[in-house]
């Protein structure tokens, strides 16, 4: 049995962490995540479960310790904020490309540039689309609670270690600050040097006479074989997109129209659903988890039977051009979204349902 | 020499040096002339004489030594450019009973890589950095570097390095000896067999540091040449290294065991 607590978002990641037996936290402070490397400071883990927790010189530095880390078989974590998940970019894509396992946590605030400390979802471009250079994509979870929050760590791992590629926790301000009850799982062992030097064969954990030396490098000269590890690469992608799909429908069966929308705007469009059926509109929401691979043909599904979708997000409309990729029918799609930190209330997403897809 | 002849020499009894099996097969990439070969060389070397190669993680930089995974046969990681201290710290800190360093160039280190550099240091990482100063950008053509000397014409200084525009060259060196988390600091060349030799046991002591005492960095600067971004044959470019650089870099110890020796 797990414990319940009553956290927030970012206490739950950390405390997550530790209890998922995560080797290694490094992190540099930025408004509204600090609480993650606040919480692990303050908690000691390294006096208890060996967990290594740093605070960086940077958000370029902390990916780079998590590279190094990651690349010698150890569970390895980041956290940040838009400002400086852009930072991270370069690690990212080079984590990508030397294939190696493990999470970075982005709580999203409002953009471009310094923008604001409150919530956002303007960062999806950045998470699902590559963010980094060159061709590669990382996978990308949303959570909507503070118990997600916690879940998808060890999910997160997990995931990262069976395919060896980053992965993201695409959270928010609102789901990084707000408290919930969670329940936190039991403590999991993190792995022993000796479990790890048999698990993952490629990590750079010294060279015993018995192999030849491991190299973690995102570089080939060749343009070959770059192109072949390229190859490898993508259906790495695209046995993701076949395995890993995830998302949650809600009062979908006999919805009339439908809301798509992730992490806080999928707790909104929960209740703009509720008010829209106490006046007898019938909506419903397609909530994805995953946000990369993209929940694609469950919204080709759900397209066949309502009349139109909204793509409610916190942001100018990002996630929507996803949504009109996969509906492939002729109905009506738009976006509807508070920008800049501002949260839109569930009258205001009812009230655009009604105007742009009821009544437009 | 007739064959017969060279056959009678190459025999076991006159075997008086081989290449340390640390060193890979790998042809060198480096031009003909240049130091690094000579600085992988010792730096493996060290790590063979000192049994610890089995228990040893390196990490190579963006720059010339980009390939350094190629030559030298411990487990690499490839780090982005100038991030290769934050790798090591990484990575020692997951396992501190490893053996960890990094080789790094001038544009690496002490450009685009200076705050991973300075907080490393700062931090007392305890990893061995070598850092080669040829006072240039070799892989990309024969840019002007962080090292590259007042006046000394580059790619990007072709009317040489006006100082009162582009700065003056970093003693990044002399900076990191100046903080307390740095344990040794020393600055040597490959040019002689007499500074190879020095090199070698200034990389094997801080090996041996690092082996020894658990915290505190030790970093090694290596002063070498760039024969063809410095335009010169390699004895010319041996020459103008010790006229030129030297006076800048001097050779020597900079800081033992926690104590600044030279200023």
């Amino acid at each position: 049995m797990g414990e319940l607590k009553l956290m927030k978002g970012n206490e739950a990641i950390a405390e997550a962490a530790i209890r998922a037996g995560v080797d290694a936290y490094f992190g540099y402070p930025i408004t509204p995540q600090s609480e993650v490397i606040e919480y692990l400071m303050a908690e000691k883990p390294y006096e208890t479960t060996g967990m290594v927790v740093l605070q960086a010189e940077s958000e370029v530095a902390a990916i780079n310790m998590v590279y190094g880390a990651a690349g010698t078989g150890k569970k390895a974590m980041t956290s940040s904020s838009s400002p400086g998940i852009s930072l991270k970019q370069e690690g990212i894509s080079y984590m990508a490309g030397a294939e190696l396992p493990c999470v970075i946590v982005n709580v999203v605030r409002g953009g471009p540039g310094l923008g604001t400390i409150q919530p956002s979802q303007a960062d999806y471009f950045q998470a699902v689309k590559g963010g980094g250079h060159g061709d590669y994509h990382m996978i990308v979870l949303a959570p909507a609670s503070v118990q997600e929050m916690a879940d998808f760590v060890t999910k997160g791992f997990d995931l990262a270690f069976k395919y060896r590629t980053p992965v993201m926790i695409l959270s928010d301000g609102l789901i990084g600050q707000m408290m919930e009850k969670v329940i936190m799982p039991e403590h999991t062992p993190r792995w022993t040097d000796e479990e790890i030097i048999e698990k993952w064969p490629w990590a750079t954990t010294g060279k015993p006479g018995s192999r030849e030396r491991n190299i973690i490098t995102s570089l080939d000269l060749d343009s070959g074989r770059q192109e072949q590890h390229n190859i490898h690469l993508q259906k790495k992608y695209k046995e993701i997109h076949e395995n890993e799909i995830e998302f949650e429908e809600f009062m979908c069966d006999d919805a009339d129209y439908l809301f798509v929308a992730y992490g806080s705007s999928a707790r909104i469009a929960q209740k703009a659903i509720k008010l829209g059926r106490e006046k007898g509109i019938k909506a419903g929401l397609l909530r994805p988890i995953t946000l990369y691979p993209f929940p694609a043909e469950a919204i080709h599904r759900l397209a066949k039977q309502v009349k139109g979708i909204l793509s409610l997000e916190l942001s100018a409309g990002q996630m929507v051009e996803d949504i009109r990729l996969s509906v492939g029918c002729d109905i009506k799609v738009e976006h509807f979204g508070r920008m800049g930190g501002i949260i839109h209330s569930p009258a205001e997403a009812l009230q655009a349902l009604e105007d742009k897809i009821i009544g437009g | 020499m007739k064959e017969e002849v060279l056959s009678d020499i190459i025999n076991v009894e006159n075997l008086v040096y081989k290449k340390t099996p640390l060193m890979t097969d790998n042809i060198l990439s480096y031009c003909p002339g240049c130091g690094h070969g000579t600085a992988h060389r010792i730096t493996m070397e060290v790590l063979e004489e000192l049994g610890v190669w089995k228990d040893t993680i390196g990490i190579a930089p963006v720059g010339c030594s980009v390939l350094a995974y190629e030559f030298m046969n411990v487990d690499m990681q490839q780090a982005a450019h100038g991030r290769a201290p934050a790798l090591a710290t990484g990575i020692k800190r997951c396992w501190p009973h490893k053996v960890v360093f990094t080789y790094q160039g001038d544009g690496d280190l002490a450009a685009i890589g200076t705050a991973e550099t300075i907080h490393a240091c700062n931090r007392g990482e305890n990893i061995v950095i070598i850092f080669v100063n040829n006072g240039i950008y070799g892989m990309t053509g024969g840019q002007m570097a962080p090292t590259t000397l007042p006046g000394m014409k580059s790619s990007t200084s072709p009317y040489g390095r006006d100082v009162h525009i582009m700065g003056n060259p970093l003693k990044i060196t002399e900076l990191v000896a100046e903080l307390p988390g740095v344990r040794s600091v020393t600055r040597q060349a490959v040019h002689t067999p007499g500074n190879v030799r020095k090199a070698k046991r200034a990389i094997r002591k801080a090996f041996e540091n690092q082996l020894k005492y658990k915290e505190g960095l030790n970093f090694v600067e290596i002063v070498s040449n760039c024969n063809s971004g410095w335009k010169m044959t390699p004895v010319h470019s041996n020459k103008w290294m010790e006229e030129n650089m030297f006076p800048y870099f001097p050779l020597g110890d900079i800081k033992v065991d926690g104590e600044i020796v030279n200023k």
